[in-house]
């Protein structure tokens, strides 16, 4: 296979295409959204934390959930490792640590630049403007991406029902907070572990704990800049990474880290056709050039043989002509030759005749 | 005599007491039933009878192979049409016919096998009628591939179109050949790196060796390597069912196709192994090669991207058309584990052991179930229509 020089220059503009394409992610500018002003959030104290699950009791009830298995007064279930589940947007994990247990809650953080919404094919997430993350379950397709986009690992799925399966998350007590109550959880709350309010507020409010008590908590804010930052903001004693809750997501917004791969979307529909039709110009140029090319040498090649031809048949020609002349010439000489030797020879035999008649005579 | 003019009219000869019961058709047979069975399951029981999903794995194989590995394998049709059409390799012509009709049957199985993963089946057309969700890269996903499914299909349709002697319609079809195969590369590559960008979003998920800012590359450049491969995967196959069905320039070309196919793939997949590499460079992730996922990213890359680089490179020297067909299974291989590291295998890699998924026996079932009405429609096609050979009224007509 051989590559003329312009299939080679194609082929390098195509490969040129598709590393244009793996540009790292990063927004077009430098813009940085830090949430909805007076957006509110709930600030979870895990150093107040006592594990007795009420939060969990009280969600269950305001969102009518099924109930469980075991009462919400059985803290045994405390002792295995849970997340949530379709019947449970808020779990209380326990971990025994050196000192003494450590409790953290978990639910939906309300990231202020959700994965889930930015995963969503629908747009059946959304960060609303009052904080809460919303879900609208009618225009559900049921694809599960926000469950596998969610660092946190909180979306859940109702896999066994057929034909109206849902996605179930915690919803900050949207309905309820719009009608001015606290969200279930911070309602029942009997440590005043989770507080309410704008995450503004709440933010200050952990720094001045962490001020006033440094040898206590950790000097980290847990979601305050997480994933772009949640309106769920956690204090704590111990390192997060000791209670289930990781460290290593990093600061960059979901929709930030596929901003270059949609990016490339315009480039590609933009450049992509042009290209092509360009290699394919290319080809077809070449193709009717070598066409051409072929087409010339093959008429040159019949005309010198055409003309080969015609100078062999002059000259055969001209040949067969002198020969002609030629065997002319011959004849007519052979025939005057033959004439003058009948004529001499009839002169001799009159010759002879008279030379007779004068003997006789 | 009667099997020269079956293979011109491309008509079946009914043999008399031939039986249907064959033992591929006993087992397609067993398998289809026992697919429409675990079908009935599904959608009425739902999701979680017959699979092993759960909220830690919202996708399982249905994702894994028979979306992002299906996408993959269906690659052939745009790869041989852009190097046909697009870059006049025209020696390649009788693989264009059977590399689109792969194309489109996998297209349209991962778009069937789409309505059993999702939970609410008949809204698969919301994201275009109700809300966009454009944020989404699993919008343009889902855009690209309605719309290539049907560029897939009018570029199948001269075939049931000569078959049925629809001369016009056929003409009409062929005019937009040009078009349709600019129209699919732009599409095949859109959605091709955006089944890879989807998991751009979980990079506290997705192993630090698989996941990269370069997986959209990835995922395009191994889709050209699945696609070439797939085509001389196919046609070995079809070589040794439907040999019959083959006409003169169907069977000349066969052996160039295998040597340019392999010798391109040799080609891209030394440049995927290159930017494989670079890409554990440029996050710097050398040291998880010394660990037990590291051990497991090395097979894939020197097993089943370095190893299929080479033999396909030495069977094209030696002519060794043995050898580049194995190789070709070797590598259609390499992409199914890659697809299946990136969705399952090194997904999660932060959850214990114990809560790991793997897929019900059930799943593997609809998977079994899908593949093979993939394989019964195309014996179906290409026993009737001219996919193999061409069609005397249109021969030269290219």
């Amino acid at each position: 296979m051989s590559i003329s020089r312009r299939k080679f220059l194609g082929w390098l503009g195509a490969a040129g295409m598709g590393t244009a394409l793996g540009s790292t992610a990063n927004a077009a500018s430098n813009k940085h959204f830090s949430g909805y002003p007076d957006s509110v959030g709930v600030l979870h104290d895990i150093s107040r934390c006592v594990g007795c699950r009420s939060c969990e009791a009280a969600c269950n009830k305001v969102n009518e959930l099924p109930p469980p298995d075991q009462p919400f007064t059985d803290l045994s279930v405390l002792d295995t490792k849970r997340r949530t589940t379709p019947e449970a947007h808020t779990v209380v994990n326990k971990h025994e640590l050196a000192k003494t247990p450590v409790f953290n809650k978990i639910q939906c953080n309300h990231c202020l630049e959700p994965a889930c919404a930015s995963a969503c094919f629908v747009s059946a997430f959304k960060k609303t403007a009052e904080g809460p993350v919303s879900y609208d379950a009618s225009v559900c397709v049921g694809c599960r991406y926000c469950m596998v986009a969610c660092p946190f690992e909180v979306p859940t799925y109702e896999y066994n029902k057929a034909f109206t399966p849902r996605v179930m998350k915690c919803t900050m007590c949207y309905p309820r907070i719009m009608e001015g109550k606290l969200p279930g959880c911070v309602e029942v709350c009997p440590k005043e572990a989770l507080t309410f309010g704008k995450r503004d507020d709440l933010l200050k409010v952990a720094r001045k704990r962490i001020e006033k008590h440094p040898d206590r908590y950790i000097d980290h804010i847990y979601g305050e800049k997480e994933m772009g930052g949640t309106s769920w903001l956690y204090l704590s004693d111990v390192p997060f990474a000791d209670i289930g809750m990781r460290e290593d997501l990093g600061v960059t917004s979901a929709p930030q880290l596929t901003a270059g791969a949609l990016s490339g979307v315009p480039l590609v529909v933009g450049l992509w056709p042009v290209l092509l039709t360009g290699i394919y110009a290319m080809t077809k140029r070449k193709e009717k050039i070598s066409q051409e090319e072929t087409a010339e040498a093959v008429s040159l090649a019949i005309a010198e043989t055409e003309e080969k031809g015609a100078e062999k048949l002059s000259a055969a020609l001209k040949k067969a002509e002198k020969d002609k002349d030629m065997a002319i010439q011959k004849e007519v000489k052979k025939a005057l030759e033959e004439v003058k030797k009948t004529f001499e020879e009839a002169r001799t035999q009159e010759e002879t005749q008279e030379e007779q008649k004068e003997e006789k005579a | 005599m009667s099997e020269e003019s079956a293979v011109v009219t491309g008509k079946k000869p009914f043999v008399p007491g031939k039986s249907l019961l064959t033992p591929f058709n006993i087992i397609a047979g067993i398998i289809v039933i026992v697919g429409l069975f675990i079908t009935v399951l599904r959608f009425t029981k739902g999701l979680g009878t017959v699979t092993n999903l759960d909220d830690n794995y919202p996708w399982g194989i249905w994702i894994g192979f028979d979306l992002l590995a299906g996408v993959a394998l269906a690659a052939g049709g745009y790869v041989t049409s852009a190097a046909v059409y697009i870059f006049g390799m025209k020696r390649f012509h009788s693989a264009v016919r059977p590399a689109i009709l792969t194309g489109f049957l996998g297209y349209a199985l991962v778009v069937f096998a789409l309505h059993y993963d999702v939970g609410r089946a008949w809204r698969l057309p919301y994201p275009f009628i109700m809300q966009q969700g454009t944020t989404s890269l699993l919008f343009e996903v889902a855009a690209c591939v309605a719309l290539y499914l049907t560029v897939l299909f009018i570029e199948c349709t001269p075939a049931p179109l000569e078959w049925l002697g629809f001369k016009k319609a056929r003409n009409i079809a062929v005019k937009l050949t040009m078009l349709l195969t600019i129209f699919g590369v732009v599409l095949s590559t859109l959605h091709q790196s955006s089944l890879g960008a989807l998991f751009l979003l979980a990079p506290s998920k997705l192993h630090p060796l698989w996941y990269s800012g370069y997986l959209p590359v990835f995922f395009f450049v191994s889709s050209i390597i699945a696609g070439l491969s797939m085509v001389i995967f196919e046609s070995t196959l079809s070589h040794h069912y439907f040999a019959d069905k083959m006409d003169e320039t169907h069977m000349n070309e066969k052996e160039g196709v295998a040597l340019g196919f392999g010798k391109a793939a040799s080609l891209v997949l030394a440049g995927y192994f290159s930017i494989k590499v670079i890409g554990i460079a440029v996050d710097n992730n050398w040291h998880y090669l010394a660990t037990g996922y590291g051990a497991w990213f090395l097979v894939e890359l020197i097993g089943f991207i370095a190893l299929p680089c080479l033999l396909y490179a030495v069977g094209v020297r030696e002519k060794n058309l043995t050898l580049i067909k194995w190789t070709s299974g070797l590598a259609v291989l390499g992409i199914i584990i890659n697809r299946l590291n990136v969705c399952l295998i090194a997904f999660n890699w932060h959850l214990p052991s114990e809560d790991k998924y793997f897929p019900h026996w059930m799943e593997i079932g609809i998977s079994v179930f899908i593949v093979t009405v993939g394989i019964l429609v195309f014996r179906f096609v290409v026993t009737r229509m001219p996919i193999l050979y061409e069609h005397p009224d249109y021969k030269d007509s290219h």
